[in-house]
């Protein structure tokens, strides 16, 4: 691979050196050769060039091909609708009245109990590897598992919910009084959490590690706990940091699909109760999509997607924006 | 580590080596068959289908078998009825596979004529958990449409303890499960129901998914076995395979006789032996037959009529046929096994009418 | 005083332990979940199973052949589209930090990364499926390549950042050209960087069961030909999983088996190489 390298940073200078005492006429041959080599090397370099502004431009046609056929495939649907299709409250297919309220609030619901429940182990994830125990085989061996954690496939996860975590909710639900069902959003906002720890962990990790340590060192020159270094100089200083991570998770947990799909309990119905069974966004566009036999029907699951995809990217935006912003400062 | 990075790239560029040479294969492969033609048609020993997850398991069976004898590899998947009407219409299927027959929407969009035909019958059971009831508990259509309406919340209320004289019931709540995808189990059961109730007509509907009053969406038979079986008080509607397998306790109906009959494959098959009309499309739903369960419902084949379109061959088209015929025919034997109903003599005889009435180039196939 | 300090010590001590707990309870589940689909799924996995196809319903002992090598062909396919891809826009990133294309290609790509999958997979449908007439792997693959872009980009230009500007000025000092710094110098010295990344974005795509939906769509028999149906994994497992058989819950605690372990492979051996190599990813 490196050969081509080694050629010509070698022999270049010998070949030189030897020809031009040597013979003459040999020189302005090799120089030609030269001078046609460089031409071919500014072309494939210029061709080279050419190739990379295409490839990133392609990105942004990418992105906006994307957008563009979620719009252009929902225009039926937005034409029937209009805007209240955003608080329409009822999804009737049979009917052709379609509302996206029950799945927005189906999506915001698990997603943010999936986070209530997420944030404090993932910060006592980030503050344990953070600050209390940076290195050592121990804290190697939880990042790494922590880690792990996203790496499962979600039908995985989906999969095991529905084997072992949905009889236990369901006993848990006889045991408070309420409707046992198991299936609901309160289960799926369980396994979201465990789907969702390592993206705020890793992010948070990072952030506290990032604290400058004479602002630490003075707070415990002024008798500070560790505890009391934690709260006052840590968590404000990476106030930002940690928000950008929870933000992160909640994209993360927003588009989450096959999972939630197998223990939601997938019904159309506005949910009552965090033990209600409901249904997201993406998990109506899994359920119903290969089924929506006629074209509003159809639109108006594209149009869901498009709204799933703004929200989602607005999130992460935002997330993003601010990390740069922490890293950069 | 240097080495660790050389196994590492080597590695690389053997992945990378192997998915080119697995990727031309698939290419070259696809170029020596290019001839018969790229699209739909493909080669004319690959016969693609889609639809009905009621039909899966019947298929699996029979196209499995039908490919040890024929060696015709049918790929069936099970995306639903609606998906595979849906996928007729963009003709990326060769055939399609519906528990509901098309309807006026439906046919419109579709490029041209296309026929049904019956390929098996099936019913769907109400299932029911209340542990402490031994005896069978019968149910009359009022009171199930009441039931999933919501109006009849207890299991003790008046109306069921009417047609159960002798079952002490119990005062637990009842708690409604039902399909969350789209299914062509879900359309028997709330056409059956539109049938039989004004209320429900006037408020569900009924197709293949609909805004249903009360309960909960599990997905397929087996999300709502799932919660009707872990739930005390649970009902819901599962196909009649899925409940015998699973020795779940499910209802008896009455039908439009009057009679209350035990779903079975004998009384899903009596309530198909009715006049079928030559275009097949009929719904068995509350059928008139004496001894037939109402909650039945023929599942179809629905293809073109017209099989010459895009790039088709002859060659494939009569093979698909012949699987079709095999299907209608031979096929059947294989139906009981898997608790499904096998077509009545009069479901055959007009499976065969259509079939022949399938062309090519305005030519029929078969002859 | 002297209270208040223990107090305030206690208080520390308390939130210590606290915090460990919390941080350790997270494996927990993962433990629990390995634990389970192994035990479901090891019994069922042996050479037979491995090398045969899906039998249906009522016969027992079918494999899962057809899904391994549609899964391998599938990510193969998606690998051969997204890598040189990537890393090409990777190389444009970090090369041109500061035009404005790069900044908007820069915020597609993280625009990119925060597209769920399903949405992926019902555009996939509308670009390929639709045009061609016909499901198939392709469009399967080009979907898996959508998401594996974003993180291929995003590990080649982080890693090439960080290499020092000297190596790029002694290339161009010899007298070498662009292209050829950057693809025998600034590349082999990222290398590490940017396979790291590739690997993670293969063991990402490995379990993605949603764009595959309504592409790759399924297949019972054994298929190579890219343009055709094919069977693979995750899809596998999510709709035998899902069907009301025993038989096919089998084969899909065996599949869940053998995914897990490739994709839980495929990151630890990621972890070894950054390690080894010392990436920062």
């Amino acid at each position: 691979m490196e050969a081509p390298i080694d050629t010509n940073l070698a022999t270049r200078p010998d070949e030189r050196s030897g020809r031009v005492v040597s013979i003459k006429k040999q020189d302005t041959v090799s120089n030609t050769k030269r001078i046609n080599r460089s031409f071919r090397q500014i072309r494939a370099e210029n061709v080279f060039r050419r190739t990379l502004i295409i490839v990133a431009l392609s990105m942004i046609v990418l992105v906006l091909g994307i957008m563009l056929t979620l719009i252009w495939k929902s225009t039926l649907s937005i034409k029937s609708a209009g805007i209240g299709y955003l608080w329409g409250k009822v999804w009737d297919p049979v009917r052709d009245i379609y509302g996206a309220y029950p799945f927005i609030l189906g999506t915001l619901l698990t997603s943010f109990l999936a986070l209530i429940i997420s944030i404090p182990f993932s910060f006592a994830v980030g503050v344990f590897l953070g600050e209390y125990y940076p290195k050592g085989w121990l804290s190697d061996l939880l990042k790494n598992t922590v880690e792990l954690i996203a790496a499962v496939p979600s039908v995985i996860y989906g999969f095991w919910a529905l084997a072992v975590l949905v009889p236990i909710v369901r006993n848990f639900e006889t045991k408070i009084g309420v409707e046992p069902v198991g299936l609901g959003i309160f289960s799926s906002s369980l396994i979201l959490a465990v789907m969702v720890i390592p993206y705020a962990a890793s992010l948070g990790r990072s952030m506290i590690q990032m604290v400058p340590s004479n602002l630490k060192e003075a707070a415990y020159s002024l008798g500070a706990t560790r505890w009391e270094v934690i709260r006052s100089v840590i968590f404000p200083y990476t106030k930002s940091g940690l928000f950008a991570g929870i933000l992160l998770s909640l994209g993360r947990a927003l588009g989450e699909t096959m999972a939630v799909t197998m223990v939601i309990g997938n019904t159309s119905l506005i949910p009552k109760s965090i033990f209600a069974p409901g249904n997201t966004m993406a998990s109506v566009i899994a359920n119903e999509f290969t089924e929506a036999d006629h074209p509003v029907y159809l639109s108006a699951l594209i149009e869901l997607g498009l709204v799933l995809f703004l929200v989602t990217v607005v999130i992460n935006m935002i997330g993003k924006k601010m990390i740069s912003r922490f890293t950069n400062e | 580590m240097k080495i660790l990075k050389s196994i590492a790239l080597s590695g690389l560029a053997f992945a990378i080596a192997g998915s080119m040479l697995l990727t031309s294969c698939g290419g070259s492969g696809n170029a020596s068959k290019a001839d018969s033609s790229a699209n739909t048609a493909g080669d004319a020993n690959n016969i693609l289908g889609a639809g009905s997850t009621f039909d899966n398991p019947l298929f699996s069976k029979m196209f499995s078998e039908y490919n040890k004898t024929n060696g015709l590899k049918v790929n069936y998947q099970s995306i639903g009825s609606g998906g595979g009407i849906q996928q007729l219409t963009a003709k990326t299927v060769d055939f399609g596979a519906s528990d509901a027959p098309l309807n006026g929407k439906q046919d419109s969009a579709l490029s041209g004529p296309a026929i049904h035909i019956p390929v098996t019958a099936g019913a769907v059971v109400v299932t029911y958990n209340l542990p402490d009831v031994k005896d069978t508990l019968m149910l009359t259509p009022d009171v199930l449409a009441k039931i999933f309406l919501g109006k009849i919340t207890k299991w003790n209320d008046p109306a069921i303890q009417a047609i159960n004289k002798s079952v002490k019931l119990p005062a637990t709540g009842i708690v409604v499960s039902h399909r969350s995808d789209g299914s062509g189990t879900t359309n028997i059961f709330t056409t059956y129901l539109t049938k039989v109730s004004k209320d429900w007509e006037a408020g569900p509907g009924k197709g293949s998914s609909v805004n249903w009053p009360v309960g909960l969406g599990g997905k397929g038979n087996e999300g709502v076995a799932g919660s009707v079986k872990q739930t005390p008080g649970g009902i819901g509607y599962v196909e009649l395979a899925y409940a015998i397998q699973n020795n779940m306790a499910f209802a008896k109906m009455q039908n439009k006789a009057g009679k209350f009959i035990t779903p079975s494959i004998a009384s899903v098959t009596a309530a198909a032996n009715i006049d079928i009309p030559a275009d097949a499309k009929v719904s068995l739903t509350n059928t008139d037959a004496a001894d037939g369960y109402p909650i039945s419902g023929l599942s179809w084949i629905i293809i073109y009529k017209e099989q010459k379109y895009g790039d088709r061959a002859m060659d494939k088209v009569t093979k698909m046929v012949k699987l079709i015929q095999w299907m209608v025919h031979d096929g059947q034997q294989f139906s009981a096994p898997l608790n499904y109903a096998p077509l009545s003599d009069k479901a055959v005889s007009v499976a065969d009418a259509q079939l022949k009435s399938i062309t090519f180039d305005g030519k029929p196939v078969l002859q | 005083m002297t209270n208040h300090v223990k107090y305030r010590i206690g208080k520390s001590a308390a939130f210590k332990t606290l915090t460990i707990v919390l941080a350790f309870a997270c494996v927990v589940p993962l433990i629990f979940i390995l634990i389970y689909i192994i035990q479901a799924g090891i019994t069922k996995i042996n050479w037979h199973f491995l090398t045969n196809l899906p039998k249906p319903v009522g016969e027992t002992g079918g494999g899962i052949a057809n899904a391994l090598v549609g899964s391998m062909i599938i990510i193969s396919v998606a690998s051969v589209i997204a890598i040189p891809f990537g890393i090409l826009c990777g190389i444009y990133l970090s090369e041109n930090r500061k035009s404005r294309l790069a900044y908007w290609s820069r915020l597609c790509v993280d625009i990119l990364q925060g597209v769920p999958s399903i949405v992926i997979g019902i555009v996939a449908y509308f670009w390929l499926v639709k045009p061609l007439g016909t499901f198939s792997a392709l469009s399967g693959s080009i979907a898996l390549a959508i998401m594996m872009l974003p993180i291929i980009i995003r590990s080649t230009e982080e890693t090439l950042k960080l290499l020092p500007d000297s190596l790029r000025e002694a290339g161009f000092a010899l007298g070498l050209p662009f292209h050829r710094v950057v693809l025998k110098v600034i590349v082999p010295c990222g290398i590490s960087g940017i396979l790291s990344g590739v690997m993670l974005s293969v063991a990402r795509i490995a379990g993605e069961t949603a764009p595959l939906l309504f592409t790759a769509f399924g297949n019972p028999y054994l298929s190579v030909n890219i343009l055709k149906p094919m069977q693979s994994l995750p899809l596998l497992i999510f709709n035998y999983a899902t069907s009301p058989y025993n038989d096919w819950h089998d084969l899909a605690w065996g599949a869940s088996c053998i995914l897990l372990i490739w994709v839980l492979t495929l990151n630890i051996f990621t972890k070894l190489m950054t390690r080894k190599w010392k990436v920062q990813l």
